[in-house]
C-alpha cells in the first residue's frame, strides 16, 4: 500500500508499505477514505516529539471502510463506513471505566502519562497512522462508530479530533450564560471551540491569532470578535481592555507547543527542543483570564517541561483544565447539533491534497501558505 | 470595572445572540454537555466484551516505560528499535522513568541518530533521500509565498527551519569532502 512516512525533521514522503495485519483478535483494518493533517502533526513533523521514528506513518484523523476484522470483533462488519476517534482505548481499564477514554492504560506501553494515539510517535504507543491507504484499528468494538448515512466523509472526519476537541475544550471551560470567552488560536480546534462556546451560552467570544485569514474565518464561521496580537504591543493588556479591566471569564488555549509571540520561548521549544512546548499562548491565557476564572488547555505539548507562569495561575486562583478529548463521548450530541443545522464541520477544510503529494501538504500547513487552515489527504488519487 | 462588584455589561442580550448565532445556548444546561462531569462511571456501554483484553502476541522484546508494571495487552508494532538509535531508546526506556528529563532527551537524541542513519542508508538504495522533494518546498512556487507571509511574526524565525533541514546536509557534505581530500593527500 502507499503510505506517508517520516524521514526526519521537516521531511516526509510516500512509500510502499505492507498492508497492516490483524495483530489482536479485536483489531480491524480500515481502508482510508479521507485523512487530515492536524496542527499537532506539525510537532512530529518538526521533530519535537520524542521517539518519532524514521518510517513512522502519521495521521490520527481519518475515516474509511472496514476491510478486515479480527475473530473477536462483534460490532463492525467488512464494508462498514466508520469514523475512528484519534485515541485508541480498551473500554475497560480504570480510566476507561470512568469515561477517560483518552487516558486508557492498556494501549501504550511506552508511556503512562499519555494514552494511545494513531500515528503519533512511539511516545503514544507506536501505532502507524491513517495518512495511508490502510490502517490498523485496535479495539474495533470500542473506538470506531459507523458513520450515519446522512453524514458525509469530510464532516465525519472533523468529528474524529478537531471538532470533538474544540467542543470538549469549551466544556472544560465551565462556561455559564453571559461569560466572556477568549479563544487563543484560530486553527480548526480554536474555530470549533469558539462555535461551541456559543452553544454553551457565552455572551462574548473573542478569538486571538496572528494570521488575518484565520481571523476572518473566525468572524465568518465562529461569529467571533477577533484580535490580531501582532497589532498590539501587549495582547494581555488588550484582553484586559476588551473586558473593562476584568479579564476574560474563560480562556481556551488552542495553540500548543509551537506558539509564537515570544521569540525566545518559540526558538527554545520548537527549534532547539529544550522545552516540551512554547507556552506563550498558555501564559497569555493565565495572564488574560480574570481572577477565579478557568483556563481550558486544548493545545498539545510534548512530555518535557515548559516555562509556564504557574505563580500567576496560583495567585489568581485559576482553574486549569485540560486533557486529550475523549472524542467518542462527544459524538451523539455533536451529531444532534449537526443535524439541527447548528454547524457544518467541513466548513473549516481549505485544501484537499492527494496522498502522493503529502510533502506539499505538510509544507503548506507548516508554513501557513495559501490560506491553509485544514488540509485533507485523499488516498488513491494522483 | 473590577474595582466594583458589578460585571461589565455585555454588548448583546441573549435574545439578540439567539437570533444571530445558530444554536446559541443549546448546551446551556450542563446536563446537555457530554463531558460534564468529565469523570463518570454511568456512561453507555463502550462495546468492550472483556474485563481485561486478550493479549497481543509479543513478537519482539517490546520496549516499555518502567512506570508500567507489565506490557500493555495491546501495543503498536511499527518501527521496532534497531541499531544504535534502538540501543539508545532501549536504554532510555529501561533506565529512566517518564519523570526524568534524561528519558526524553535520550529519546530525542535517538531520533537524530535514527534520522542520520536512515539518510546514509538511503544512499545505498534506488531512492536516496531528497530534501527538496521531501520538504515539499517546491510547493512555494504556486502557494503565494510572499503574500502568505506578509505581516507575520513567525517570519523572523522561519530561516531557522531551512538551517535545521539544510545544516546537517551541508555539514555532512563538508565532512565527506574533507575526508576525501585527506585520503587523497595521504596517497
Amino acid at each position: 500500500m502507499r503510505a506517508m512516512v517520516y524521514r526526519g525533521p521537516y521531511k516526509v514522503r510516500v512509500e510502499e508499505k505492507d498492508v497492516p495485519a490483524i495483530e489482536h483478535p479485536n483489531d480491524a483494518v480500515v481502508r482510508v477514505a479521507r485523512a487530515a493533517i492536524c496542527g499537532s502533526d506539525l510537532h512530529l513533523y518538526h521533530g519535537m516529539m520524542p521517539d518519532t521514528r524514521i518510517g513512522h506513518t502519521f495521521g490520527h484523523e481519518f475515516v474509511g471502510v472496514v476491510e478486515q476484522v479480527g475473530p473477536s470483533v462483534q460490532n463492525l462488519q467488512v464494508g462498514d463506513r466508520v469514523m475512528v476517534p484519534f485515541t485508541i482505548y480498551c473500554g475497560t481499564c480504570f480510566f476507561c471505566a470512568r469515561g477517560l477514554y483518552s487516558n486508557c492504560h492498556n494501549v501504550n506501553p511506552n508511556a503512562t502519562a499519555v494514552g494511545g494515539i494513531y500515528g503519533y510517535s512511539h511516545t503514544t504507543g507506536g501505532y502507524d497512522g491513517g495518512q495511508a491507504e490502510y490502517v490498523r484499528v485496535p479495539f474495533a468494538d470500542v473506538g470506531p462508530s459507523k458513520i450515519p448515512d446522512w453524514l458525509d466523509d469530510e464532516d465525519a472526519l472533523m468529528m474524529t479530533d478537531a471538532l470533538a476537541t474544540g467542543y470538549f475544550g469549551a466544556q472544560l471551560a465551565d462556561i455559564v450564560e453571559g461569560d466572556t470567552v477568549v479563544v487563543l488560536g484560530a486553527g480548526p480546534v480554536g474555530l470549533f471551540a469558539a462555535r461551541s462556546a456559543w452553544l454553551m451560552g457565552a455572551g462574548r467570544v473573542i478569538v486571538v491569532d496572528q494570521l488575518d485569514y484565520r481571523l476572518e474565518k473566525a468572524r465568518e464561521f465562529a461569529f467571533a470578535e477577533t484580535r490580531n496580537y501582532t497589532h498590539y504591543d501587549d495582547i494581555v493588556v488588550e484582553m484586559k481592555k476588551a473586558t473593562d479591566g476584568l479579564g476574560a471569564d474563560r480562556v481556551i488555549e488552542a495553540v500548543g507547543a509551537e506558539a509564537d509571540g515570544n521569540l525566545i520561548q518559540h526558538v527554545t521549544a520548537a527549534k532547539l527542543k529544550l522545552q516540551g512546548g512554547s507556552p506563550v499562548a498558555l501564559n497569555w491565557a493565565i495572564d488574560g483570564v480574570r481572577k477565579g476564572g478557568t483556563v481550558s488547555v486544548m493545545g498539545a505539548y510534548g512530555p518535557m517541561f515548559s516555562a509556564v507562569k504557574f505563580g500567576d495561575a496560583m495567585n489568581k486562583g485559576l482553574t486549569l483544565r485540560m486533557n486529550q478529548a475523549p472524542a467518542k463521548r462527544q459524538w451523539p450530541r455533536l451529531l444532534e447539533h449537526i443535524q439541527a443545522g447548528y454547524l457544518k464541520p467541513s466548513d473549516v477544510i481549505t485544501h484537499r491534497i492527494p496522498l502522493e503529494h503529502i510533502a506539499e501538504g505538510y509544507h503548506v500547513m507548516s508554513a501557513k501558505l495559501d490560506g491553509c487552515i485544514k488540509p485533507v489527504i485523499v488516498p488513491g488519487t494522483d | 470595572m473590577p474595582y466594583t462588584a458589578s460585571k461589565p455589561p455585555l454588548p448583546e442580550t441573549p435574545e439578540q445572540l439567539r437570533a444571530r448565532i445558530p444554536g446559541w445556548g443549546a448546551d446551556l444546561d450542563p446536563a446537555d454537555r457530554p463531558s460534564v462531569p468529565r469523570e463518570r462511571s454511568d456512561l453507555p456501554p463502550t462495546g468492550a466484551h472483556w474485563d481485561f483484553p486478550d493479549r497481543q502476541e509479543e513478537t519482539y522484546p517490546r520496549e516499555r516505560s518502567i512506570e508500567h508494571e507489565m506490557l500493555t495487552p495491546v501495543f503498536g508494532t511499527a518501527q521496532p528499535p534497531h541499531g544504535l538509535s534502538g540501543a539508545i531508546r532501549r536504554y532510555s526506556y529501561e533506565r529512566f522513568s517518564e519523570g526524568r528529563a534524561a528519558h526524553w532527551l535520550l529519546l530525542i537524541a535517538a531520533d537524530r541518530v535514527d534520522a542520520a542513519g536512515a539518510h546514509l542508508r538511503s544512499f545505498a538504495t534506488l531512492r536516496p533521500d531528497n530534501p527538496v522533494t521531501e520538504t515539499g518546498v517546491l510547493s512555494e512556487l504556486h502557494r503565494h509565498p510572499v503574500a502568505s507571509r506578509r505581516g507575520r511574526v513567525d517570519v523572523r524565525h522561519q530561516p531557522l527551519d531551512a538551517l535545521i533541514v539544510a545544516g546537517p546536509w551541508i555539514a555532512g557534505g563538508a565532512a565527506a569532502f574533507a575526508l576525501l581530500r585527506a585520503l587523497r593527500r595521504r596517497r
